[in-house]
């Protein structure tokens, strides 16, 4: 089947003061129609800036350098700023971390929410209001002739995130990227908002990324998952492989940290060690300082992709031939 | 809100009746008289008792005092007493009109071509344009507007020929004045829109609208230029206060009929009347523009139109 997005060989590059940060190394993925994908990761691995260059919102001093984003068969990295604002909102639509700080605070509900229809659709304002007050009986929204008027401060932090996914589906996108959408929400909420992106996908078939550092959202919404480590993606499976059957040091490290949480809260042992420096990243694997089971070649060569199983690939050292006693010890231990 | 209004209202009236009594104090505090500063001619002393019996100088302070509040009260000043023929009131309804229209065009002015200078500096932040606007910006600070005002008539009426350098007759004697007295306004305008419009810019909600895909001349006009806005605003009643005291230098530069002659000339006269109706007069019309930008910083921000609704 043909996938609806394809993203090939990513790099995005921040020009600072002190150099270069390479926040995305070269990442691969796909995502079909109706799936939802999850990108994982500690903060600052390149997740935000990822799904920020889907959506064509790079801007100075960031830039990607090589690679190519493939959406509807068109390569969105050779568009124009103008023929991207075609796609923006109508195509790919995105909801964002903060919902107290997404919305304009000095525009009512209705503007923001029907404006999309107006300026890219060319609707009336009339049939756009009732397209707006559709969607936000959807998204749950009691009243939502009173909501229009409103402004964004009268609405509760969870209110105000249906309305910023409101405002994301309300042009019938085919791809719905979601950048920590529940990170700032009450727990109570939080699971709300996931049901809600259940709901919504059930109904319109849309395909969902969904960025998190939450493996509780990612059990909860995943089909597939990729795992980031400083801007590659070191693994890539459905949610049952990278869950049950992952071998990279990584992410048996991250479900681990997880584990731990559950059985006795207070000892939560996150991963030892902090990601490389990106402005100078480590030439072989970027895990290397943090691995129990580093070995020589780990530092000085970048470790190529291995399928462990169909659809299930990840970027370790240890899947070489001559590495299968570390990597017996490897799967014996907690990690 | 109508308690709020109500409660402005009171404080309104409160800080004119503060003005009025400084502005009492003040001109008698300064030495002088009405009637002994005559060109250094000194009237013959029954002419200026009587005089200044005529004029209610000879009482008591405490009741010149109120003699002068009824005056504030009900408006009516009575005569000028360096022009008897005149009455307070209509050198006001004489003279204001002109000073009105150049004070109000030149705010104008200043507003349009700040908001249009502010805005292009920050779209093209640490460009060529920016550096530009930015240089005019600190030129039309530094420069006062007398210096301006000369250099003005002096390029463009006597060298140039092209625009009169007097008078308020047309609009072309109208160019001068209004360009002399809007520069420096215009200038910090601009620089606050420039500083406010980059801040904006950076905020989550224009990131929202970027990722609807609308363009970016809608984005500024109607995502970011409301709220950077917010702090022109504030400062609109100071610099309107700025622009209607610049007013009377220019005036007098530029020999404009407007309210700037008689108030400069009351004060050197202490013609006591104009002093304080004219003073009470100006006060008063800045204190309403203030509320005026009070109550349109509600309307831009909708959030501190809440927050005023649960304080009353
Ligand atoms: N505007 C920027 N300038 C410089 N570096 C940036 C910028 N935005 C992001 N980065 C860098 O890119 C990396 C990835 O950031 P991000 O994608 O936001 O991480 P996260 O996975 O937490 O969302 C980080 O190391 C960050 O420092
Ligand atoms: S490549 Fe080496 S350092 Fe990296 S995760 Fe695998 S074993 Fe650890
Ligand atoms: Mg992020």
């Amino acid at each position: 089947m043909e996938p609806l997005l394809e993203v090939k060989q990513l790099h995005i590059q921040f020009q600072a003061h002190g150099g270069t940060v390479k926040a995305v190394r070269g990442i691969d993925f796909t995502i079909g129609k109706g799936e939802t994908l999850a990108i994982v990761g500690e903060s600052g691995c390149g997740k935000s800036v990822s799904s920020l260059a889907i959506m064509g919102l790079i801007d100075h001093p960031g830039k990607i350098t090589n690679g190519s984003i493939i959406f509807k068969g068109k390569d969105l990295t050779r568009l124009t700023s103008k023929e991207m604002r075609k796609v923006q909102g109508i195509d790919i639509s995105m909801v964002f971390q903060d919902p107290m700080t997404a919305l304009n605070p000095t525009l009512t509900i209705e503007s923001q929410l029907i404006e999309g229809l107006i300026h890219q659709k060319k609707m009336s304002k009339r049939v756009a209001k009732k397209e707006a007050i559709k969607v936000l009986e959807w998204v749950g929204i009691s009243n939502p002739h009173e909501r229009l008027k409103q402004y964004p401060h009268q609405l509760s932090g969870g209110m105000r995130q249906r309305i910023v996914i409101a405002m994301a589906l309300i042009c019938e996108p085919d791809l719905l990227i979601a950048d920590e959408p529940t990170t700032a929400l009450d727990v109570t909420i939080q699971a709300q908002i996931l049901d809600l992106f259940e709901s919504i996908q059930k109904r319109t078939g849309i395909s969902i990324v969904i960025i998190t550092h939450d493996l509780g959202v990612v059990a909860k919404m995943a089909d597939r998952i990729a795992v980031m480590y400083a801007g590659r993606i070191v693994e890539m499976g459905s949610k049952r492989q990278v869950f049950y059957h992952s071998e990279h040091p990584y992410t048996r490290a991250l479900l681990n940290s997880v584990v731990r949480l559950d059985q006795t809260s207070h000892s939560l042992k996150p991963i030892e060690g902090s990601p490389p420096d990106l402005f100078s990243p480590p030439k072989g694997c970027a895990f290397v300082d943090r691995c129990p089971f580093a070995m020589e070649v780990c530092g000085r060569v970048q470790p190529q992709k291995s399928r462990l199983r169909e659809g299930h690939q990840i970027e370790c050292w240890l899947q070489d031939t001559r590495a299968v006693a570390v990597r017996k010890e490897m799967l014996a231990s907690q990690l | 809100m109508m308690n709020f209004i109500f409660r402005r209202l009171l404080a309104m009236l409160l800080t004119i009746w503060v003005i009025a009594t400084l502005t009492f104090i003040l001109m008698h505090a300064i030495p002088g008289s009405p009637f002994n500063s005559h060109n250094g001619k000194q009237l013959n002393e029954t002419v200026q008792k009587n005089m200044e019996m005529h004029y209610n100088l000879d009482k008591p302070l405490p009741i010149q005092y109120l003699i002068y509040m009824k005056s504030v009260a009900t408006f009516n000043y009575g005569p000028s007493i360096k022009h008897p023929n005149d009455t307070v009131n209509s050198l006001i309804s004489d003279g204001f009109p002109v000073s009105f229209e150049l004070g109000m065009i030149t705010l104008i002015v200043a507003i349009i071509s700040g908001l249009i200078l502010g805005v292009l500096a920050a779209l093209k932040a640490n460009h060529f344009i920016d550096y530009v606007a930015m240089t005019i910006a600190v030129l039309g600070i530094s420069i006062p507007n007398f210096v301006l005002a000369s250099l003005l008539i002096q390029e463009f009426s006597v060298n140039l020929g092209w625009l009169p350098p007097s008078m308020w007759t047309s609009w072309k004697s109208e160019v001068l004045p209004t360009i002399a007295l809007a520069t420096g306004p215009m200038a910090i305008i601009a620089r606050l829109i420039r500083t406010s419009m980059i801040e904006v810019l950076t905020q989550d909600y224009i990131r929202t609208a970027r990722s609807k895909g609308l363009s970016p001349f809608l984005i500024v006009m109607k995502h970011a230029l409301k709220n950077a806005l917010l702090p022109v605003i504030t400062l609109l009643g100071t610099l309107a206060a700025g622009i209607l005291t610049g007013t009377f230098v220019i005036e007098k530069i530029f020999a404009i009929p407007g309210m700037g002659k008689y108030f400069v000339d009351s004060i050197n006269s202490r013609d006591y009347p104009v002093i304080m109706g004219t003073t009470v007069f100006y006060s008063s019309i800045l204190i309403v523009l203030l509320f005026i930008v009070d109550m349109a910083y509600g309307w831009l921000d909708p959030r501190i139109k809440l927050h005023k609704k649960e304080v009353s």
